[in-house]
């Protein structure tokens, strides 16, 4: 089961990731579980600036930008 | 532990190689269409249309037909050249970069990099909680919050367009001047027990920052994306704000507004400043109208100082902000920024004449 967190306060491109993450795991049938964080505090635990960030199972893997969704499903993957 | 994904070498070559002759031949477009808009509007003013030359109404119409392909051709190609050099900054580098500087040479920075950062208020808290909790001087920290919404694209570009270089570069010159001199005025009013106690109380964890460095067609696609959505929300109002200004240009008379706007009205520069504060994100709708009511008699002081406080001060970064600072720091924010508006509005009154 992978663990996934996107940060964001609610701005466009934190919903679109939201959205993304959702596709790329309907679309590869992946078992995951998504989080939404929105407290600045709690998104201060990955030293996050830029929102979106997008966490995969404690770890910090892109932040101030949208990933593709190839890049997104080889996170899940692995 | 920092990832990055990359497509092998090849791919991502030939990716870029597209990349680039997409954009150059857009860049070519680019320059045919700006070339021949001029004549167009008059062709379509004066020769379909077959209004009279030098009449109010071909003087309107002409204006209109001319400025608003122009401003929106500018507003595209320009925003899009930003944004590409922008994707080469990131607020995890300014950080590292403002790391260990000190008041002055901090501020200085602090505001050169707040106007090259890629920056949308949302990300405005996080970034700041950032800067803080790395030791970066609240009076650094704060050049860096003022400079960045205050020298603002579209205004730039706008400002570029209707003006003139002259014009868009004192804006840039002045905009940096207030961001250092307010960060200062705020670093040494020893606000720090006016920021939220959380804040201090945060510890980053170790978690390292993904490493992504984009390749050119990343760089290009993001920035057109980012140019769609921002020509997209003003290119209204620019329509709107044309076409007033439009007006304005053929039909009100001569200097008829020199009293109320010009260099004597003393008290036009403030009003400006209060005036401009409601009027956030509305540059693009602004700036024609403003540009109309110049040629009538308004003093540049005066447009330039009602320029910042529209994109300087806003009430909606204000409510984001007092998510990290309580309301005196909120409210020395907004008075040191503008008195420093205020001021540049003054001088280039009296500078310029």
């Amino acid at each position: 089961m992978v663990h996934v967190k996107v940060l964001g306060s609610g701005c466009a491109n934190c919903k679109r990731l939201e959205a993304m993450v959702h596709k790329v795991i309907a679309d590869n049938g992946l078992h995951a579980e998504v989080e939404k964080v929105t407290d600045y505090a709690q998104m201060m635990r990955w030293n996050l600036m830029k929102t979106p960030g997008l966490v995969v199972n404690d770890t910090l893997v892109a932040s101030g930008r949208i990933p593709s969704e190839g890049e997104i499903a080889a996170w899940l993957k692995n | 532990m920092a990832q990055t994904i990359t497509p092998p070498a090849h791919l991502q070559a030939s990716g870029d190689r597209r990349a680039w002759l997409f954009v150059s031949g857009a860049a070519l477009l680019w320059l045919v269409a700006y070339n021949i808009i001029q004549p167009l509007a008059d062709w379509l003013t004066y020769t379909l249309f077959g209004i009279a030359q030098g009449s109010h109404l071909g003087e309107s119409v002409a204006f209109f037909l001319y400025d608003v392909p122009k401003i929106l051709l500018l507003l595209s190609g320009m925003i899009f050249a930003i944004s590409t050099l922008r994707s080469f900054f990131s607020p995890e580098r300014t950080r590292a970069l403002l790391g260990g500087k000190r008041e002055g040479v901090g501020n200085l920075l602090a505001s050169g990099l707040g106007v090259l950062t890629p920056f949308c208020s949302c990300s405005a808290v996080p970034l700041f909680i950032g800067f803080v909790e790395s030791g970066i001087p609240l009076g650094v920290t704060f050049s860096f919050l003022i400079a960045a919404p205050m020298v603002n694209e579209v205004a730039l570009v706008m400002l570029f367009g209707m003006f003139g270089w002259q014009v868009a570069a004192l804006y840039l010159g002045a905009g940096l001047s207030i961001a250092v001199i307010a960060g200062i005025v705020i670093g040494r009013l020893k606000m720090e027990r006016h920021v939220e106690d959380f804040v201090w109380q945060i510890k980053g964890g170790g978690g390292a920052v993904a490493a992504h460095m984009p390749t050119w067609a990343e760089r290009f696609t993001e920035s057109w994306r980012s140019t769609r959505e921002i020509v997209g929300k003003v290119w209204l109002y620019v329509v709107i704000g044309i076409a007033v200004g439009a007006g304005i240009h053929g039909y009100v008379p001569e200097s008829a507004l020199a009293d109320i706007l010009g260099k004597g009205a003393w008290w036009s520069v403030p009003a400006a400043v209060v005036i401009g504060v409601p009027l956030y994100s509305n540059a693009a709708g602004v700036i024609p109208v403003v540009q109309a009511l110049m040629a009538k008699g308004a003093a540049l002081g005066t447009v330039l100082a009602f320029m910042m406080s529209v994109v300087a001060l806003s009430l909606p970064e204000m409510i984001i902000l007092r998510r990290v600072l309580k309301p005196r720091l909120i409210a020395a924010f907004v008075a040191v920024v503008g008195l420093g508006i205020i001021a540049i509005g003054y001088l280039f009154n009296l500078l310029i004449g």
